[in-house]
């Protein structure tokens, strides 16, 4: 078994690709720009064993620039290790990497934020909506959509 | 006011046996038809826990002969929503009640299902009232079992002062 890679190992090891790196609640965040996510998620998985991806979301801060940050969720179940990365995309090219090549899981997580948030996941095959339903305009959880918009499918009675 | 009956001419010394009795056609509908409410549960959230609570013994919906569920639309006569429907779920719903053979009554079980509760966004129908027509409501987060049986007993008041129709529109 390969020496227990400890939070400050993995600081110093995925540094050079992040932007910023801290600590929040025992678990290790790391900033880092769009263009290596990929990269440090592969080194995330096959060098330090991070097996289990646990989710991907997104937070909308509205009136900032650039407007999203999408954030990833690890958890090594060899090391005990949890890992956080934040991305941060523009309103005009919301896109990420996707992860479907490293986790399957990730075939309907990132699915999930696509509906919710409207980011695209590039390398997803099929970013068909999971919650929502086909021809619903807009993404529910952006600070602009209103709060009391519906989109029926059945029409209301009169 | 006291609930409509059939009134029954006792046997006699002379027949010792019912001979005749008099009632009206609507009464005598309506008095089978109350007694005869066969449930569908559309259950789709945290109300389905009190629902089960309704249909155990020590509440004893049978006494009111609504204590069997039938899960086929085509053999219920009360659809019973219980729990939040989304705009997702909504055209499942209104193809149920669809298929439901008339007569048929609708029961909004939970204040989700009455008037959407607290929810008001992208996801919930503000009450299946919107979709389909209810007959009665039964508001709570979730309601106790009393007030389903009242429910059901209203809408059993319901069944016997309204009309029933069974050979023609008039009849």
């Amino acid at each position: 078994m390969t020496t227990a890679p400890t939070q400050e190992l993995l600081k110093e090891r995925l540094a050079p690709a992040a932007s910023e790196v801290s600590t929040a609640h025992g678990v290790l965040v790391i900033a880092l720009p769009a263009a290596s996510l990929l990269e440090v998620v592969q080194k995330l998985r096959t060098e330090f064993l991070f097996d289990l991806f646990l989710d991907v979301t997104a937070v909308d801060w509205l009136g900032q620039t650039p407007r999203f940050e999408v954030v990833h969720h690890f958890y090594s179940t060899h090391h005990h290790l949890r890992v956080r990365l934040k991305t941060r995309v523009t309103e005009q090219d919301p896109t990420v990497d996707s992860l479907v090549s490293l986790y399957g899981s990730a075939r309907f997580m990132e699915r999930e934020c696509h509906d919710m948030y409207g980011i695209a996941f590039r390398g997803n095959p099929d970013l068909r909506p999971i919650l929502l339903y086909e021809g619903f305009e807009g993404h529910p959880l952006r600070k602009d959509y209103p709060k009391e918009r519906e989109q029926p499918l059945v029409p209301y009675r009169k | 006011m006291p609930s409509p009956t059939i009134p029954i001419r006792p046997a006699t010394a002379r027949t010792q046996a019912f001979e005749y009795l008099t009632t009206k056609k609507d009464e005598l509908v309506g008095w089978a038809r109350k007694f005869s409410l066969f449930p569908y549960p559309f259950v789709t959230a945290c109300c389905a826990m009190e629902f089960m609570a309704v249909s155990s013994s020590p509440y004893d919906t049978d006494r009111f002969g609504a204590a069997l569920p039938r899960f086929s639309p085509r053999q219920a006569d009360l659809l019973m929503v219980v729990g939040t429907v989304t705009h997702k779920q909504a055209p499942v719903l209104l193809k149920v009640y669809e298929q439901m053979c008339e007569p048929k009554w609708v029961m909004a079980f939970g204040v989700c299902a009455t008037s959407g509760g607290f929810y008001q966004n992208y996801a919930t129908v503000l009450g299946i009232d919107k979709i389909i027509p209810v007959d009665v409501y039964i508001p709570g987060c979730p309601p106790r079992p009393e007030m389903v049986i009242d429910g059901i007993m209203q809408l059993q008041d319901k069944i016997a002062r309204s009309r029933h129709p069974i050979l023609t529109r008039d009849f």
